[in-house]
């Protein structure tokens, strides 16, 4: 009896079998007769870089970064910070010395023009314009020297005063590069506080360029408080600080808002615009103090010739005295009327 | 002199993280970094390999060429290795290094990383060898004592495999012709601009 049910059981079960291999015996004759190959749908390094530019997988410690198996952009980024940027930057800073010399020695130093005007004297920033306008440019010389040393200071310094003097040099060049960045990011907010208003292009600027300005020829085209080459440096200034800032944090916290790519890209827009930023302001260096007298009075004292005012600033000039009761002579305690 | 390198086996690694164990006991590696780590391709998917990397000592070495300070050195043994009293922590490095081996003690604290530490190939660093300042900074010097890096030397399934670049290859070309399959040398195109023909 159990016997005959355990055949029975026996025989079904064959049967399903059979019926099983017959639907199953076209898939079956596929498949290799020996052990199944470990490979056959291994991971592959060019397979993998084929779908991805980065090898990524998982990983088992707590630094999530270290899931990055290989990232063979770093190689590019090399090629980009030593084979491009020395000489990109060489040919930004040199090329503007070497334009400016050129400016200097055709043009030379506009004079101020004398005028009955003259030695009375009008107020032209503020103490507080004059200490955002320092307290930015200060730390923007020490933030572009120690830039410009993560570049050119192994080329040039390092030969001359030995690794460990320019390796102590540049470490105390890296701490002020990331600790300075604070007060200077602080001046680009202050400056777009008590400038941007003045800096608003309008049609006075558009016939101020075409006038070239007043550096072409003799004639002095209309401004107001700012001309628009003024007008041309407050938006570089503050439209570089604000991209130096973000590139510049983005390096400063890794992995809060890119990935490693991200900041290679982030040091690649960084140098670029920082090396760009430096050569156009050595010309706002040069026209503020050698190439033009007069000028520095307003950034020095705060106070201008009243002459040099009305053929640079001659619409600027008439507000103000438009403004000012006892006329363009304005007593130091007060405010700038602007 | 040898060309050192480091050659992992991805079919026979288990990811049993033997060797980042033995690397971080060997050389009393800070808190926080790796100098090897263990990672996991195609997790839980057919096919799935892990491989273990650390520092690969490139050939033309990325870190070397970006340092601003010029702090790396490579040995006779082309063992690519550092100097923590140069190094300024600007985290170059750390960007070109395809492999993600630059490491610092503060990574996201506001710029001033530290010095950066690597797989030295346990072979210390620019101080005397086998000195106390050069194991503090730099963890110790195998090498000098004629041994290879622990990591590969007590990997249990002998998928790490460190030594001379002709020799190591020779072993894993002799492996994957016995065997019938191999993945490759995981990251020697990147490395060494060569790959392990079979």
């Amino acid at each position: 009896m159990r016997l005959g049910t355990t055949i029975s059981r026996t025989f079904v079960a064959m049967m399903a079998l059979v019926a099983v291999a017959a639907i199953d015996a076209p898939v079956r004759a596929q498949a290799p007769t020996t052990a199944p190959n470990p490979t056959a749908d291994s991971v592959n390094e060019d397979l993998l870089f084929k779908q991805d530019p980065k090898i990524h997988g998982r990983i088992s410690i707590p630094d999530q970064k270290a899931a990055n198996l290989i990232q063979p952009q770093g190689r590019e980024w090399r090629l980009f910070h030593e084979g491009w940027m020395p000489w990109i930057g060489a040919a930004a800073i040199l090329g503007m010395i070497a334009a400016l010399a050129l400016f200097f020695f055709t043009r030379g130093r506009i004079k101020l023009e004398h005028s009955e005007e003259s030695g009375r004297k009008i107020l032209r920033f503020n103490g507080f314009e004059r200490f955002t306008h320092w307290m930015t440019a200060s730390c923007f010389v020490i933030l572009g020297l120690s830039g410009l040393n993560y570049i050119f200071g192994k080329r040039l310094l390092m030969p001359i005063i030995g690794p460990e003097a320019f390796a102590t040099l540049a470490q105390w060049a890296k701490y002020s590069h990331v600790y300075l960045a604070w007060p200077f990011m602080l001046g680009i907010v202050f400056m777009v506080a008590v400038w941007l208003r003045d800096n608003i292009p309008n049609k006075i600027d558009w016939q101020w360029i075409k006038a070239g300005g007043g550096f072409i020829g003799k004639a002095h085209p209309h401004a107001e408080r700012f001309n628009a080459g003024q007008k041309v440096v407050f938006w570089m200034v503050t439209g570089f600080g604000t991209a130096m800032g973000i590139t510049g944090l983005m390096m400063l916290f890794p992995f809060y808002a890119t990935d490693i790519n991200g900041m290679q890209v982030m040091q690649g827009i960084h140098s670029l615009i920082g090396v760009v930023f430096i050569a156009a302001i050595l010309a706002h260096i040069y026209i503020g103090s050698l190439g033009m007298e007069g000028a520095y009075d307003a950034m020095g004292s705060g106070k201008v010739d009243l002459a040099w005012a009305r053929s640079h600033h001659d619409l600027w000039v008439e507000k103000e005295q438009a403004k000012t009761a006892s006329g363009p002579q304005l007593r130091p305690h007060q405010a700038p009327a602007e | 002199m040898a060309r050192m390198k480091f050659l992992c086996d991805a079919d026979r690694c288990i990811e049993c993280n033997a060797c980042v164990t033995a690397c971080k006991n060997e050389h009393e590696v800070p808190w926080g970094i790796n100098r090897r780590r263990v990672v996991t391709l195609n997790d839980g998917k057919p096919g799935e390999r892990s491989v273990s990397m650390a520092c690969m000592h490139c050939t033309d070495a990325p870190c070397a060429s970006v340092c601003p300070v010029n702090c790396f050195y490579t040995t006779a043994d082309a063992v690519v290795l550092h100097s923590k009293d140069l190094c300024i922590g600007c985290g170059y490095c750390f960007y070109a290094c395809p492999f993600g081996a630059p490491q610092y003690p503060r990574v996201g604290n506001f710029g001033s990383r530290g010095k950066m530490d690597k797989c030295t190939y346990c072979t210390g660093g620019p101080e005397p060898d086998l000195s106390t300042i050069e194991y503090e900074k730099y963890g110790s010097n195998r090498l000098a004592e004629g041994k290879l890096p622990l990591c590969a030397e007590m990997c249990s399934t002998k998928a790490l495999l460190a030594g001379d670049g002709e020799m190591i290859a020779q072993i894993y070309r002799e492996r994957v012709i016995k065997r019938g399959y191999g993945s490759g040398a995981w990251g020697w195109k990147t490395a060494y601009r060569e790959t392990v023909a079979i």
